[in-house]
């Protein structure tokens, strides 16, 4: 296959899920700002989805203040911010505009009316239905192009690097979300282990579907350390670390070539790390910094995947 | 408003059916006219769904648009089409023995049967090839040659297009579109069929493979998704199952050309090119060329890939070289021409340029470069003031233009809203050289949709139709 139609087919399903991950993180945060909170802390929350989507930098050059009204429209519907709801779904969409013969017409028709109707909602629509309900919206198309690309695409390498996409970015995200507590502070420490903490954890569980599960594996009070060691750890939940770095490794055993070794081993690392890991040695050592350590890890991956797929030249 | 009467290929004069659409007519009489309409309704939409559309460029709005089809064909007697194949074959032949002969030797310059200053000062002329050898000696490998039928009932070579001909993909759907929607159709009387167009063309490249292998890597190579025909090139790509390539897909390394692929760099051994010449290569056409491939042409000079159509083609469908073939084919072949040529006037002969501006409101004035159907100047058609601004532009640069009387093209009745009306029509074969000359019968009709326009262009608003050639 070519390299380009690799990469965009790679990339097209990247954006659909940084597009469902940004409405993820932006649901998130609007549940923890509908808590009761002293007026010096008030919007405090909305600095966590800039820190996420490191768009802190970008956002603080065109905006005075951080409060959820600016927070949402620059996330969600600016056409400016590169990062924003509206502008993955345009991506999204200009990459499968240009392999339109390398996916099937279903998906096409997904992305394309994804963009389509995003580029029709302004903040008045956005608001209407209230703003999960938009939320929800983005999720839903994000699930409509993984079932269509499910059933439709023909299991050859178009699927596989489309596949591969989806799960560097989700592996990327989701350290990314259970990070979020860490750039959310508490009103005081006092509140360690109270109903505001309870409530913020629990938010994190919801914004990663990952609620249920916790409740069926620990049938247990939501703690730190269970919700870490589900989202990180756990090799069933489809949105944790491990269940993402073992499709990756399985994705790019089938698509391995003859200069893909180290993108192998580095992948088979951190595989390893996760599979082996214990949750008692990362608290140890501090979930934000082994989150951080890790995404490090993941951006190295994604430039050996560049690297050895998407744009090969000859030895010399 | 008519000069002459025109050719209509459906009826005879005396308003009988002519013999090749007798199973035609016999259907529209049996068929209810509502299942006409529902049927041209579903055609409608079905080429919006698998989206036939093409580009128009300078339309700010909706970039895209569908090309109308026609229920009605365009049909051609047996007897007539097999005339034309012999005429097509021995035109595209001596064209392409021509292009060798211009960078080899160049015997009919020397001859004096074509004049020096119109090859080697032509803009299409490229010195880059002379004297290369290219793979089996053939330039042309795909030609779209466009004839026209004139009130006589004679057909007549209007230009001869050797360089990235499109629309042969218009006349592959075209054909599924009527198997689909009237089957009967087909029962009913022997078609010959046009659907393995892409098995010659993919035949056609593997002849002019210049490196010994059984399986040579063939690609095409497409300026992108932005193109007006890039649903046409990727059409092609997949019914030959080729990799469509864009020119980023590329690299020249020692002299070879690789595409990039997921498992490594992969050798290349023919490209179907759908970019002109200026674009190829940045390193030796236009160095702002986005879309091509540095090195190409180092490595097309040095016999390690073959380009179809061949580097600076142009030099032989340049329209103030057309007046010529006649001569070109007598000179390469020995035989009389069986196509006939439009006469042809050169504004840059003063008596030409002297009679044709004196004759304006009769003849058509081209660009002698131009394509597209965009800036010419249709004389009977044309308003005073029209006139007499082209007037101005043939007087500042009188080189750049050729004239030609204004032929009546033939009609083909063609469904205007419910009712039928006469359209005027053209014909393209694809005419495909390696180591020998293939075509399907017939090519792609392009219909002017409006009353009275003989302007068929698609970018101009042109439709098109199935072409049959009946037994």
């Amino acid at each position: 296959m070519l390299s380009r139609v690799a990469s965009s087919l790679y990339w097209m399903s990247r954006y659909i899920e940084r597009m469902e991950n940004t409405a993820r993180v932006l649901d998130v945060t609007w549940r923890m700002s509908l808590l009761v909170k002293e007026p010096r802390l008030q919007d405090q929350e909305w600095f966590a989805p800039l820190n996420i989507t490191g768009t802190l930098f970008p956002f603080s050059g065109r905006h005075t203040t951080v409060c959820a009204k600016e927070v949402l429209h620059f996330l969600a519907l600016d056409p400016d911010n590169p990062s924003s709801i509206l502008s993955c779904a345009r991506q999204a969409r200009e990459n499968a505009r240009a392999i339109r013969g390398s996916i099937t017409s279903e998906m096409w028709e997904v992305v394309n009316a994804t963009w389509l109707e995003l580029q029709r909602i302004d903040e008045t629509a956005m608001n209407s239905g209230g703003i999960s309900a938009f939320f929800d919206h983005v999720k839903e198309r994000s699930h409509l192009f993984r079932g269509v690309t499910f059933g439709t695409l023909r299991r050859d390498e178009a699927y596989h690097f489309t596949r591969l996409g989806t799960h560097i970015e989700r592996a990327d995200s989701t350290a990314r979300i259970l990070d979020v507590k860490y750039h959310v502070l508490l009103p005081s420490v006092r509140d360690v282990g109270g109903a505001v903490d309870y409530y913020q954890w629990s938010a994190v569980l919801r914004s990663v579907s990952a609620f249920e599960a916790y409740r069926q594996v620990y049938r247990d009070a939501i703690t730190p350390l269970r919700i870490a060691e589900l989202l990180v750890l756990r090799e069933d939940v489809p949105r944790s670390l491990h269940f993402c770095m073992r499709q990756v490794n399985e994705t790019l055993e089938v698509v391995r070539n003859d200069r893909s070794g180290e993108t192998l081993r580095q992948a088979g690392q951190l595989l390893a790390q996760l599979r082996y890991g214990r949750i008692s040695d990362i608290f140890a050592t501090g979930l934000h910094e082994y989150l951080t350590d890790y995404l490090d890890a993941m951006q190295a991956l994604s430039g050996e995947i560049q690297r050895s797929f998407f744009s090969p030249t000859l030895p010399d | 408003m008519p000069l002459k009467p025109f050719y209509n290929e459906m009826y005879e004069p005396d308003g009988s059916v002519r013999p090749q659409y007798a199973g035609f007519a016999q259907w529209l009489r049996d068929t209810p006219p509502e299942r006409i309409a529902q049927e041209r309704h579903a055609a409608d939409l079905l080429f919006h769904r698998v989206g036939i559309t093409f580009a128009v460029y300078g339309e700010t709005s909706g970039t895209e648009r569908l090309i109308p089809f026609d229920i009605v064909p365009h049909v051609l007697p047996g007897d007539q089409w097999d005339r034309l194949a012999a005429g097509l074959r021995q035109r595209v032949t001596a064209l392409n023995r021509f292009l060798h002969d211009v960078y080899h030797d160049q015997e009919i310059l020397a001859a004096g049967v074509v004049p020096r200053e119109q090859v080697e000062g032509n803009s299409q002329f490229r010195p880059e090839m002379v004297g290369v050898k290219v793979p089996g000696g053939v330039y042309a490998h795909i030609a779209g040659v466009d004839l026209v039928r004139d009130a006589d009932g004679e057909h007549y070579v209007l230009e001869d297009n050797l360089r990235t001909p499109s629309g042969v993909s218009y006349m592959l759907e075209n054909r599924k579109m009527m198997m689909r929607l009237f089957p009967e159709l087909f029962a009913r009387q022997t078609i010959r069929p046009v659907d393995h167009y892409p098995d010659l063309l993919l035949e056609t490249l593997r002849e002019v493979n210049p490196r010994d292998v059984a399986d040579p890597v063939i690609v095409l190579l497409t300026p992108g998704h932005f193109n007006s025909a890039y649903f046409e090139h990727a059409f092609l790509a997949q019914q030959m199952g080729i990799e469509l390539v864009e020119g980023q897909d590329l690299f020249v390394q020692d002299e070879t050309v690789f595409m990039r692929t997921t498992q490594g760099p992969r050798r290349v051994d023919v490209i179907y090119r759908r970019i002109d010449d200026d674009f190829l290569d940045p390193l030796a056409f236009r160095p702002d060329s986005m879309l091509g491939v540095p090195g190409l042409l180092s490595a097309y000079k040095a016999g390690r890939v073959a380009l179809a159509n061949a580097i600076g083609t142009g030099v032989a469908d340049d329209k103030s070289l057309y007046p010529y073939v006649p001569e070109i084919i007598r000179f390469y072949l020995g035989e009389e021409p069986i196509l006939r040529n439009v006469p042809t006037y050169l504004l840059r002969k003063p008596d030409d340029l002297a009679y044709v501006l004196a004759n304006l409101e009769e003849l058509v004035v081209k660009e002698a470069q131009g394509s597209g159907g965009y800036g010419m100047l249709v004389g009977p058609r044309s308003t005073r003031e029209e006139r007499e601004k082209f007037r101005q532009r043939i007087v500042d640069a009188p080189e750049r233009f050729i004239a030609q009387p204004t032929l009546s093209l033939s009609v083909v009745p063609t469904f205007a809203g419910d009712s039928l009306g006469d359209r005027h029509v053209d014909l393209r074969p694809y005419v495909l050289s390696g180591r020998e000359t293939r075509f399907v019968p017939g090519g792609l009709t392009r219909v002017a949709m409006r009353a009275g326009s003989l302007v068929v262009n698609s970018s101009q608003g042109g439709g098109v139709k199935d072409t049959w050639v009946v037994n």
